[in-house]
């Protein structure tokens, strides 16, 4: 196990990077000029104005509620799958390609025939978020539980655990620390595909407002709506790999 | 019931004639006959180790015994009643690997089969702390896995299956990642643990000393195909330790096991003995 390095060293690092980030941000607005690349302040001030907006609240809430139907379908449905495919293991070596091919594919080149089938809407936006946290959210649960030590699963046997025990007290918490890496990826991507979903074919929704200021010129809009974004993500990201840190942790390389 | 060749009640557990056979890996392959037909008796309450080369077939003696995979032919009986393929109550297993569940802290650990088993909970808090205290880890009680060295998490392992009190133990070489020094105070405890419970005890082993410091009685086993080629009875006092091995007597049984054996390494090895 390596040493953890102390709070200060750790936070000072991340503060530090983050400060460059703002630096760099400012001196490309210098460089590019305000009409182009809003800075910093300008940004924070835009979007300090659309937080208490209530019209910007309204798109909020829209693309939440649809991520939150997508990151259900994702994370449940890529578990349930991923783990029937490491259990089932010809079907998981059948599957597996096929998978890989899918997440490779851009899923934009779906999205017309998403929007055939569901219409416009809630619906094509929740699908086309759920097609791409699926995918990876699948392959790692698969892989989880396919590279579970052979002797977890002999100690289950020897120690006579019903299939429903073993399942549930070995091979859920053995796969545990992957399938959270899995859902860590499948957040970022399910995101990502929610915004695409309102970019196109929408009205509502912070996709939607990002595109409809594009299409304004809008750029402290688009600033401040990306910083929002970004702000969001990296939270929710933040607190995933917290747990997905703490869960590797324990984990023994033998 | 009492198939052929079995004496009912006469030993704790009975192999006979059993066979391993593994379907070829790929097309064009022969099937790989790993072990025997080979027969065993257990006496109840016996130490008893097996050696042999490497890839003679020892793990898969133990994961017949205890149920883990079926004879491609023969039979095993355990306390008179037929075992193929699902592990029978009342034999525990201590792997060669480390078990531990990095998940769980080493009280947890120890606990987990009683919990499943459905044993009330100031039983089973008196069993693992029982365990805990006769495996020295009474320290480590809320410790991790991760937290602790190699030896250490063998003994989570061997504390986890004693608390169940299995009559039968089976060791697959449980003690082959540990240095020397470690390994012969491991084999003291493991004396310990097999006086005060009175079980059977089956150990796999590699290391002759080993085998010949702690077993009343000790099989050979041939090159694969694995067969018994030799039984060696030691004669030693039940209550017996790690000394032992300044006796004139423990040299005699080392020098006949590696006589016994130094033709089937040299013939896994894949040389003329």
């Amino acid at each position: 196990m390596t040493e953890r390095a102390p709070a200060w060293k750790r936070y000072g690092d991340s503060l530090a990077l983050l400060a460059g980030l703002v630096l760099l941000w400012w001196l490309l607005s210098r460089w590019a000029g305000e009409e182009a690349l809003t800075g910093p302040a300008e940004t924070l001030a835009r979007a300090q104005e659309l937080l208490q907006s209530r019209r910007f609240h309204g798109h909020v809430t829209e693309s939440l509620t649809a991520l939150g139907y997508a990151l259900l379908l994702a994370a449940l449905g890529g578990l349930g799958l991923g783990t029937w495919l490491g259990v089932r293991r010809l079907a998981g070596q059948v599957a597996e390609p096929i998978l890989v091919a899918l997440y490779a594919l851009p899923k934009i080149t779906l999205y017309p025939v998403i929007l055939l089938i569901f219409g416009l809407g809630l619906p094509a936006k929740v699908a086309f978020g759920a097609i791409h946290g699926i995918i990876p959210v699948t392959i790692f649960t698969l892989n989880a539980v396919r590279t579970i030590r052979p002797v977890y699963l002999k100690v289950a046997r020897t120690l006579r655990l019903t299939p429903w025990q073993a399942f549930r007290t070995v091979w859920l918490p053995a796969a545990l620390p992957e399938i959270v890496s899995g859902q860590r990826v499948g957040f970022a991507l399910t995101l990502l595909g929610v915004l695409i979903g309102e970019m196109f074919a929408s009205q509502r929704g912070v996709g939607f407002v990002l595109i409809n200021a594009i299409g304004l010129n809008d750029v402290p809009t688009i600033m401040a709506a990306a910083f929002l974004l970004a702000v969001f993500a990296a939270t929710v990201s933040a607190i995933l790999l917290k747990i997905d840190r703490a869960l590797h942790r324990r984990t023994i390389r033998a | 019931m009492a198939g052929p060749g079995t004496r009912a009640g006469a030993a704790h557990a009975v192999l006979r004639g059993v066979t391993r056979i593994f379907p070829p890996a790929d097309r064009g392959q022969a099937p790989v006959h790993a072990l025997g037909p080979l027969d065993l008796d257990l006496a109840r309450g016996e130490f008893f180790a097996v050696v042999g080369p490497s890839g003679c077939g020892k793990s898969t003696l133990l994961e017949i015994l205890a149920g883990l995979s079926a004879p491609t032919e023969g039979s095993v009986m355990f306390e008179d009643s037929a075992v193929r393929g699902s592990p029978p109550d009342g034999v525990g297993v201590v792997f060669q690997e480390d078990a531990s569940f990095p998940w769980l802290s080493v009280w947890d650990n120890v606990a987990f089969g009683l919990r499943r088993a459905g044993i009330d909970s100031a039983e089973t808090a008196r069993r693992v702390d029982h365990a805990l205290g006769f495996m020295g880890l009474t320290g480590f009680a809320r410790a991790y896995p991760a937290q602790l060295s190699g030896g250490m998490r063998q003994r989570v392992c061997i504390a986890r299956t004693l608390v169940l009190q299995p009559r039968l133990i089976l060791l697959d070489e449980p003690f082959g990642a540990l240095d020397q020094q470690t390994r012969l105070l491991m084999g003291d405890e493991l004396l310990r643990l097999w006086r005060d419970t009175g079980a059977t005890v089956l150990l796999i082993t590699h290391a002759l000393d080993e085998a010949a410091m702690l077993s009343d009685r000790i099989g050979v086993m041939s090159a694969r195909p694995g067969r018994f080629i030799d039984m060696v009875a030691t004669g030693w006092p039940r209550d017996r330790d790690s000394t032992i091995v300044s006796d004139a007597a423990f040299g005699e049984v080392t020098a006949r096991l590696w006589s016994s054996l130094r033709g089937e390494s040299l013939k896994a090895l894949g040389a003329a003995p």
